[in-house]
């Protein structure tokens, strides 16, 4: 099939900077672990409250881990437990979440944290919070008629 | 009395009967744009926060009515509509079975239409039109959807079924370029919905009418992304099919080359389907490297893009040099500005520069992050959806119902319709703009009026959501102008011969190979390249899977 001169140039630029696009999405991702929120962690939705960690809900501060506290969270129809939360600024936090019901985000506005959280499994992420202030945490996945009243705050504070 | 008969038309005439079957499809389209369009406006009106709905009637309510008629209502039926007369045009008049498989397939999607419509308005059903378990809804509303899905098939094997006609008869030539078009977008259509109707069949209807307790979350997600994406590629392909075969006829230019179109379509095939985790990459329970490879399978349909882009932009400058046009750039002032059927989907695919940008960083595996169910996706896909997708079809309207009706576009509304996708584009940037910058600070989508408990975040918002009702409303004013010139080409405009354009491709091209018609190899590619990125990750789910979820109804 004949290709126009034009064309080859056209197609070959545009391939290549989709080539070196991927490429760094993928170092991005596999070198310095950049995935999006992607944990295994399997749990019955309808005892989350007796099942450790979310027997528990709340800010932990761990030792001997790749990260300064763990943060836990329990979604349901339309509340999240708990209601804020305070970390300190410059701290390695690892977000652990689920929920009780049905299908509910988990975002903190004007961060990078922002996951699905679905009955069953168990949502992780862990971030760096390196900036201070207060973060609207809401749910971003439809999930009822008071889908837009269900919020938490992250509190980042120096 | 021998004029008409005697005269040999200049173009080839859809026949009747099979244009009273495309237009039954388009009467139902421009119904769903009005209904649909009417709730956008009472959407955008409540989140300004000026405003709320009477009679009880919720936010959630109106935005599934919004979403399953202008998603999958008005798109599916005006694309039938579009198809069978391409084919009819293309192909030939279809033989009565074939006719009779497509009102079969008509009033099978109508009747599933109808039932899922009465139970969204009994809120019975306020699931969104991606309906996610376990938020549950009345049965009915998925034996509606259902009814859909296989009224599509029924309808799209007529098409198929002439296809395939047409090349017995006429063996080792390449089919007619629009028809061989309209069998990849069903090909691509009936493969990939057929996880929707597996996740509908097997999963929502027993879970919703107590044959079973439980259902896998995950699993249904799945099935229902394995659908979503190549939706969103169901609905671009005919605004191509108008771009590659139709667009170049109305210039009075040529193809610029056959093969290359359908080297393109075959790409789409391929590459639209094994891909539906990048709707899912913030989802617990998928391994990233799954996600990563659906991330890179995803990011292949720049290629058919790319190709799309060059030859629409060589067959304009290829006629603007034929009219005499001089310099790099001349040749922009020699396309014909002034009529509707070109300027109506040119800016559509202006729309879709920013649209396709926007797209690439959505499905940026960890880039997703920032943008993941914020209102920025709907900002995107009003872009890609409803405006180049739209526009195409607008502008594909305006000689096809004439064509179909035997009446004319008359001068005025030709200057009507090209008001109306300036309207359009207004409107749209307005929306769509205010929509993703305030989906960059974080504001949800799907989501009604809300301070959030007095958040300052959420304050800053306010004011993006007051030019969202701003630019939704200019919309709707699109919407009661494109309707009042399709009621007029319906109905009133003056009778007359309208042509079905149809673009031959340019002398200069080459003997297409017909490689590019050997389903076999191609299909190949495509169930392989499904197997290959869902197989492992599908048997994790079932075998890991947690306890599945009981039903809901919180709304």
């Amino acid at each position: 099939m004949h290709i126009h001169k034009y064309e080859k140039w056209w197609l070959t630029l545009g391939v290549s900077s989709l080539v070196v696009f991927l490429i760094i999405v993928g170092i991005s991702a596999f070198h310095y672990g950049s995935h999006p929120p992607s944990a295994k962690v399997y749990i019955d939705p309808e005892r989350v409250d007796e099942i450790a960690p979310f027997n528990n809900p709340g800010v932990h501060k761990v030792e001997g881990k790749d990260w300064d506290y763990e943060v836990v969270f329990v979604a349901s129809a339309f509340y999240y437990n708990p209601p804020e939360i305070e970390v300190p600024l410059g701290s390695t936090v690892k977000f652990i979440a689920t929920t009780k019901d049905v299908v509910h985000g988990f975002q903190a506005a004007g961060t990078n944290i922002n996951m699905m959280l679905e009955p069953g499994y168990v949502s992780e992420y862990v971030t760096t919070v390196d900036k201070a202030g207060e973060f609207l945490i809401l749910c971003n996945e439809y999930c009822g008629v008071g889908h837009s009243t269900m919020t938490s705050m992250l509190k980042v504070v120096e | 009395m021998t004029t008409v008969t005697e005269k040999a038309k200049s173009f080839i005439q859809v026949d009747k009967r099979d244009g009273r079957l495309a237009l039954a499809h388009i009467y139902v389209a421009f119904m769903a744009l009005f209904i649909g369009g009417l709730c956008g406006l009472l959407q955008v009106l409540v989140r300004s926060g000026q405003f709320t709905l009477p009679w009880g009637i919720t936010y959630y309510q109106i935005l599934t009515v919004h979403g399953v008629l202008l998603g999958l209502i008005l798109t599916t039926y005006f694309i039938f509509g579009f198809q069978i007369a391409a084919v009819s045009r293309t192909a030939g008049t279809l033989t009565d079975k074939q006719r009779l498989i497509g009102w079969i397939g008509f009033w099978t999607m109508t009747a599933g239409t109808v039932a899922a419509s009465i139970m969204v308005l009994l809120n019975e059903a306020s699931v969104l039109y991606t309906f996610y378990a376990p938020l549950q809804a009345h049965w009915i509303f998925y034996v509606g959807m259902a009814l859909v899905v296989v009224g599509s098939w029924i309808g799209g094997i007529a098409q198929i079924m002439k296809y395939v006609e047409w090349r017995k008869a006429n063996p080792g030539q390449p089919s007619p370029l629009i028809t061989f078009m309209v069998v990849v977008n069903l090909a691509m259509w009936i493969i990939c919905s057929l996880g929707v109707a597996v996740e509908v069949v097997f999963q929502l209807i027993p879970w919703s009418l107590g044959w079973v307790d439980k259902i896998d979350v995950l699993l249904s997600r799945t099935l229902f992304w394995y659908f979503g994406h190549p939706l969103v590629y169901f609905w671009l392909l005919p605004a191509y099919m108008v771009w590659y075969v139709v667009i170049p006829k109305i210039i009075g230019g040529k193809i610029f080359s056959d093969s290359l179109a359908r080297l393109s379509f075959m790409l789409f095939l391929i590459f639209s389907i094994p891909v539906g985790f990048h709707h899912q990459l913030t989802e617990p329970g998928i391994d990233s490297f799954w996600k990563f490879l659906q991330v890179v399978l995803t990011m292949m349909v720049v290629i058919p893009s790319l190709l799309t882009a060059f030859s629409l932009f060589a067959s304009f400058e290829i006629r603007g040099r034929e009219l005499g046009a001089k310099g790099v750039f001349g040749w922009f002032k020699k396309l014909p500005w002034k009529d509707a059927r070109f300027v109506v989907p040119f800016i559509g695919m202006a729309a879709f520069i920013p649209a396709g940008a926007g797209g690439i960083i959505n499905a940026s595996h960890q880039m997703n992050q920032i943008i993941h169910n914020t209102i920025w996706v709907t900002g995107h896909f009003h872009l890609t959806l409803a405006t180049t997708v739209v526009l195409t079809f607008f502008g594909a309207a305006y000689w096809l119902i004439p064509h179909l009706t035997g009446r004319i576009l008359t001068k005025q509304m030709n200057r009507l319709a090209i008001i109306q996708a300036i309207v359009w584009a207004i409107g749209m940037s307005i929306m769509s703009g205010a929509m993703h910058i305030v989906g960059l600070y974080g504001a949800p989508r799907r989501s009604d009026f809300s301070t959030y408990g007095g958040s300052e975040q959420a304050t800053d918002w306010i004011p993006y959501q007051i030019a969202q009702a701003v630019g939704g409303t200019i919309l709707f004013i699109g919407i009661i102008l494109v309707l009042y010139i399709v009621a007029h080409l319906l109905w009133f405009a003056p009778k007359g011969e309208t042509e079905f354009p149809i673009g031959e491709v340019s002398e200069h091209a080459e003997k297409t190979p017909m490689v590019l018609e050997n389903w076999k190899i191609w299909l190949t590619i495509c169930i392989l390249l499904i197997l290959f990125a869902y197989t492992i990750p599908v048997i994790d789910m079932i075998q890991n899977a947690p306890p599945g979820s009981k039903g809901y109804k919180l709304w």
